[in-house]
C-alpha cells in the first residue's frame, strides 16, 4: 500500500497491528479500572456532601458540640477529605471496607454474608430467565408475526412496562395472601437448608425474571432475526443444508455476540436491581443492607455497598464487550 | 441431444405492501421459456427489474424475499423440479445446481474458514469425502488462479480482497461437481481490471469441467464473452432470444438495439484548454490517523468543459473531489478557483464560494431526505442562497423541473416516488438551483441502468452547452469518459499516473497502469477476452 517511510510507527501502535485482539482486550480492561477509580471518586464524594451527619443523627438530643467533635474525631472524620479517600481506596482494593459506625463490626464480614445471598438470588433468578428468554425469542422467531410470537411480545411488554416493585408486591398479594403458596418474607438465615431457601426467595426470583425477562427475550429475536436475514443464510439455503445445519453452523455463531451481550448487561441490571426487590421481599441481602445503613447514616457500609455494586456493573458490562471482541472473526484472525 | 435444463412458460409473482393500500400481487416474470444443453452457457440479460435474478433463482427452485413460483415448469434432467418437496429439491440445491451472488462478500459466513465453506455442501450431500472434497478445491483454487493455493482455505472471508472473494464463491459452486451454475451478476461490483481476470477463470473454469451456466448481468460486453446463447429481458418478459452472434451483430428488436448501441454518442474535446476555472496544484491529503491517501495531485478544468477522473476503487478519486469541497482540507499544497485560493476548510468557506461549486453523488437515494418533497428538495438551495420565498420559490423550482426534462407533477411527490434516473435528475437540478459554475459528479451513473445512465449524461451535456457548466466527473467507466469528457486524469494509488487532453490522455504510448485499464474494458465484440488474455500473455512470455 505504502512506502515504508510511513508505516514506521511508534512501538505502541505496532503492537496493536500484530495482536489487534489483545491490544482491544488490555485497553478495555483498562477502561474499566478507570471507570471503577472514577466510580469510586463519585460515590466517596458524594457521600461526603450529604447533608448532615453522623455524629448528630447518633447523639440525637444530646448532641453538645464537645460530644459531636469527639465522635467526628473518633472517626476521623476531623482529616482533610483527601486522605480519608485515598486511604478508603486502598483498604477497598484490599477488601477491607473499615468499620461500621453503626454497629461498630467489620463491613467487609457483613458484606461477605449479604453479597452472598444476593449473588444467589440474583444467580437463581440468571438461570431461570436466561434459557427461558433465549427459548423464547427463538420461538417467537420460530412463529414470527403469527399469534404465538404475538402473545409472547404483549405479555414481555406488560411485565417490563411494571415496576418491579409493584411487581413483587402483586405477587405477593396473590400467591402468599390470597393463594398461600409461597412465603412471605423471604428471609433465609445460616444453616437453612437449599430447597429450603429456594422456597423462601421463589417470589423475588420471580418478580427479578420478569422484569428482565422482555429485554433479553425480544433482542434474542432481534439478534437471530437480522442474522437470519443475511446473505450468507441464503447460500446455506441454496447449499442444500437442511435447516437445523443452517441454523446451528450458520446462524448461531453470528446471532452469538449481540445476545451475549444482551444477556450480561441484564444480569449487571439483576445485580444491581435486586436493591428494590430485597426491600420488597425483606431479603437479607447487600440492596436492604445498603438502604439500612443510609437510614442511620452509616458512611462506611453506604460506601462499601455503593462500590460493590458498582464493580459488579462494570465487571459484567466489560465481560459482555470481552466476549463481544472474542466471538469476532475480524479481530480474532486479523489480516 | 438431451436438455438439461428446460424452462416453459415460466410465471413468478410476489407479493407488495405499499403503505396504505392493501396489498397487491406483482408478476415478476412472465411467460419465460428457454432450454439449456449440457455445458452451455445462457446469458439473462436486462435492466434491474427485468426479473433476470429471478429467473435464475428458479433453476434452485427458490424464490428471494417472497416471490413465488406461481405457474410452469423448470424441468432438470427431464425432473420438474418444483414438483420436488422440502427434501427433495434440498438434494439439487448444493449438487446438481449452484449458486454464485453478486456480493461474495457478503454471501460468505464471516464466522468460519472458506475452505470449510467451499467443502460444505460437497460432504453435507455424501458427494465426497472431507479429504476428497479438499483436493478438489485446492485443484480449483488452482485453475481460478487464486494466491497460495494450498493456504488459501485457512482463511476468512475478509481476509482476502473482494476478486478472490468472487473465484472463491465460483470454487465453492464448482466444487460438488454440478450440472449447472447460476451466476448472478458475478463481477459487477468488482474494479474493471480485476473484472477481467475473475472473468476469465469463470470461463476458464466452466470449460475446464464442462458445467452449464446461466449468466445473470447488465452487461452485454461482459456476456457477450462468455456466452453462447443470450436471453433480453425487459419487465419480466423475454425482448429477444438467439445465439451470441446474433444478438451482438443483428439484433431485431429496438431494445435490443438500444442496448447493444448504448454509449454511441461521443463528443469533440475542446480545442483551447489553457484557461483554468479550478486549479490542482500539488495537492496532497492525509487522513486523521496519518494515512495518506493523496500524493502531489496536480491538474486543472476550463470553464465551460469536463474533466473525467478515472480509476479504480481505491485511487483516490472521490478523495479529491472532497478535497475540492472542503470537506477534508488538503494536507499540502493548494487549489485556485477563477484564480483565487479556495478556503481549505469547509466551515470556514463563505456561502459565495459554497455556492460556485455544487455536488451530485453516486447514490441519489441516500444524498436526498426521504420526508421531503421535490419542492423541499430543489426549494432549500433556493431559500439558503438566494433567500427566495413562497410563491417565487415554487416559480424557481418548476423552472428547474422544466430544465431536468421533469413535469410539474413531479413537485409534491417524495423521493420514494421517483424511478432511480429521476432521483437522480432531481439530485442534479438541486445543483443547479444555486447556479453554481462547477459541479462534482461523484459516478452519478453508475448505479442505473445503462439506458437511463444514458439519459442522464446526455441531460448533463445539455444543462452544460446552456449555461457554460464544468464538471469533474469522477468515474470508473471508460466508455463515460470517452462519451463526455475535454480532459482526463487517471488516478492509481492517490497518484495521478496520467493528466490531459482526452485525445492525448487516451492514446498511446501508454503508462502501464493505463494500458492495464484501457484494456481491462470489456468491449462489445466477440472474442475480446481471448484476444485481450492472448496479448497478455505473448506480452509476458516476450518479458
Amino acid at each position: 500500500m505504502s512506502n515504508p517511510v510511513e508505516t514506521e510507527s511508534l512501538p505502541d501502535q505496532r503492537f496493536r497491528e500484530r495482536f489487534p485482539l489483545l491490544a482491544l482486550l488490555i485497553e478495555r480492561m483498562l477502561l474499566s479500572l478507570l471507570l471503577l477509580v472514577a466510580v469510586s471518586v463519585l460515590i466517596f464524594g458524594g457521600v461526603e456532601a450529604l447533608p448532615g451527619d453522623f455524629a448528630t443523627t447518633y447523639l440525637g438530643q444530646s448532641a453538645t458540640p464537645q460530644a459531636v467533635a469527639n465522635i467526628r474525631a473518633e472517626l476521623g472524620l476531623d482529616r482533610p477529605v483527601v486522605s480519608r479517600y485515598f486511604e478508603w481506596l486502598a483498604g477497598a482494593f484490599q477488601g477491607d471496607f473499615g468499620t461500621s459506625w453503626a454497629s461498630r463490626n467489620s463491613v467487609s464480614e457483613q458484606v461477605g454474608n449479604r453479597l452472598g445471598n444476593s449473588l444467589f438470588l440474583a444467580g437463581f433468578a440468571a438461570v431461570i430467565s436466561v434459557p427461558l428468554a433465549v427459548g423464547l425469542g427463538m420461538l417467537s422467531v420460530h412463529f414470527r408475526n403469527r399469534m404465538p410470537d404475538k402473545i409472547i411480545n404483549v405479555i414481555s411488554l406488560a411485565a417490563i412496562s411494571l415496576p418491579e416493585f409493584f411487581i413483587g408486591y402483586l405477587l405477593i398479594l396473590y400467591f402468599a395472601v390470597n393463594f398461600g403458596v409461597a412465603t412471605f418474607p423471604a428471609t433465609v438465615y445460616e444453616g437453612m437448608g437449599f430447597i429450603e431457601r429456594l422456597k423462601a426467595i421463589a417470589l423475588p426470583t420471580a418478580t427479578l425474571v420478569l422484569v428482565v425477562l422482555a429485554h433479553m427475550m425480544r433482542m434474542t429475536r432481534a439478534a437471530i432475526l437480522s442474522v437470519m436475514s443475511s446473505a450468507y443464510m441464503e447460500t446455506a439455503e441454496l447449499k442444500g443444508l437442511s435447516a437445523f445445519r443452517a441454523i446451528v453452523k450458520h446462524a448461531a455463531p453470528n446471532a452469538l455476540a449481540p445476545i451475549i451481550n444482551v444477556v450480561a448487561l441484564n444480569l449487571a441490571y439483576l445485580v444491581v436491581g435486586v436493591v428494590v426487590v430485597e426491600v420488597v421481599f425483606v431479603y437479607p441481602g447487600m440492596g436492604q443492607y445498603m438502604v439500612d445503613a443510609v437510614t442511620v447514616r452509616d458512611m462506611p457500609v453506604v460506601q462499601a455497598c455503593g462500590l460493590i455494586f458498582a464493580a459488579v456493573y462494570i465487571f459484567l458490562n466489560m465481560l459482555a464487550d470481552i466476549l463481544a471482541i472474542v466471538a469476532n472473526p475480524r479481530l480474532r484472525h486479523p489480516r | 441431444m438431451p436438455e438439461l435444463l428446460s424452462v416453459r412458460n415460466l410465471k413468478i409473482e410476489a407479493t407488495s405492501y405499499p403503505p396504505g393500500e392493501p396489498p397487491k400481487c406483482i408478476t415478476i416474470v412472465d411467460g419465460v421459456s428457454f432450454d439449456l444443453q449440457k455445458g452451455k452457457v445462457l446469458g439473462l440479460i436486462g435492466e434491474s427489474g427485468a426479473g433476470k435474478s429471478t429467473i435464475g433463482l428458479s433453476a434452485l427452485a427458490y424464490g428471494r424475499g417472497g416471490a413465488e413460483i406461481t405457474g410452469g415448469e423448470v424441468s432438470l434432467n427431464g425432473t420438474n423440479i418444483l414438483a420436488l418437496g422440502k427434501t427433495g429439491i434440498r438434494k439439487v440445491r448444493g449438487a446438481h445446481v449452484c449458486y454464485v451472488a453478486q456480493s461474495a462478500a457478503a454471501a460468505f459466513n464471516p464466522a468460519h474458514r472458506l475452505g470449510d465453506q467451499v467443502i460444505e455442501a460437497s460432504v453435507k450431500h455424501g458427494l465426497m469425502t472431507k479429504d476428497e472434497a479438499r483436493k478438489r478445491a485446492l485443484y480449483l483454487f488452482r485453475v481460478l488462479g487464486l494466491p497460495n493455493p494450498e493456504t488459501f482455505g485457512d482463511r476468512f472471508p475478509h481476509q482476502v480482497s473482494g476478486g478472490q472473494l468472487q473465484r472463491a464463491m465460483t470454487a465453492m459452486a464448482l466444487c460438488p461437481n454440478p450440472e449447472l451454475i447460476v451466476f448472478d451478476e458475478p463481477t459487477t461490483a468488482l474494479d474493471v481490471t480485476t473484472q477481467i481476470d475473475v472473468l476469465a477463470a469463470i470461463k476458464h473454469a466452466i470449460e475446464e469441467t464442462d458445467t452449464a451456466a446461466l449468466y445473470i448481468t447488465h452487461d452485454l460486453a461482459v456476456v457477450a464473452q462468455i456466452s453462447d446463447d443470450i436471453m433480453v429481458l425487459r419487465y419480466g418478459k423475454t425482448v429477444e432470444y438467439g445465439s451470441v452472434q446474433q444478438i451482438i451483430e443483428a439484433p431485431t428488436q429496438d431494445y435490443t438495439r438500444a442496448l447493444v448501441n448504448v454509449r454511441q454518442t461521443a463528443r469533440e474535446e475542446a480545442p483551447d484548454q489553457s484557461q483554468a476555472l479550478l486549479k490542482v496544484d500539488n495537492v496532497s491529503a492525509q487522513y486523521s490517523n496519518g494515512f495518506k491517501v493523496l500524493h502531489g495531485v496536480s491538474l486543472h478544468l476550463c470553464k465551460g468543459q469536463t474533466l473525467a477522473i478515472v480509476g479504480e476503487s481505491g485511487s483516490g478519486k472521490s478523495t479529491l473531489a472532497r478535497v475540492i469541497t472542503g470537506l477534508l482540507p488538503p494536507s499540502d499544497g493548494n487549489i485556485t478557483f477563477e484564480g483565487k485560493a479556495l478556503t481549505p476548510e469547509l466551515k470556514r468557506r463563505p456561502r459565495d464560494e459554497l455556492r460556485r461549486i455544487q455536488l451530485i453523488y453516486q447514490m441519489a437515494d441516500t444524498a436526498m431526505n426521504p420526508r421531503q418533497t421535490v419542492r423541499d428538495i430543489i426549494g432549500r438551495p433556493l431559500t439558503f442562497y438566494y433567500g427566495l420565498r413562497g410563491a417565487a420559490k415554487t416559480a424557481r423550482v418548476k423552472e428547474l423541473l422544466e430544465q431536468i426534462e421533469m413535469s410539474n407533477g413531479f413537485i409534491d411527490r417524495y423521493p420514494a416516488e421517483l424511478s432511480g434516473g429521476q432521483k437522480q435528475r432531481v439530485a442534479i437540478a438541486r445543483a443547479l438551483a444555486a447556479k453554481p459554475e462547477l459541479i462534482l459528479c461523484d459516478e452519478p451513473t453508475s448505479a442505473l441502468d445503462p439506458l437511463v445512465a444514458e439519459g442522464i449524461l446526455k441531460l448533463l451535456m445539455k444543462l452544460q452547452t446552456e449555461s457554460q457548466l464544468s464538471y469533474v466527473f469522477i468515474t470508473h467507466d471508460i466508455a463515460i469518459v470517452r462519451a463526455i469528457a475535454d480532459s482526463v486524469a487517471v488516478m492509481h494509488r492517490g497518484r495521478l499516473v496520467r493528466f490531459g487532453p482526452k485525445s492525448q490522455a487516451l492514446s498511446p504510448p501508454f503508462d502501464d497502469y493505463t494500458d492495464l485499464l484501457l484494456k481491462s474494458v470489456p468491449e462489445m465484440e466477440l472474442g475480446w477476452l481471448e484476444r485481450v488474455l492472448t496479448s497478455r500473455r505473448m506480452a509476458s512470455a516476450g518479458n
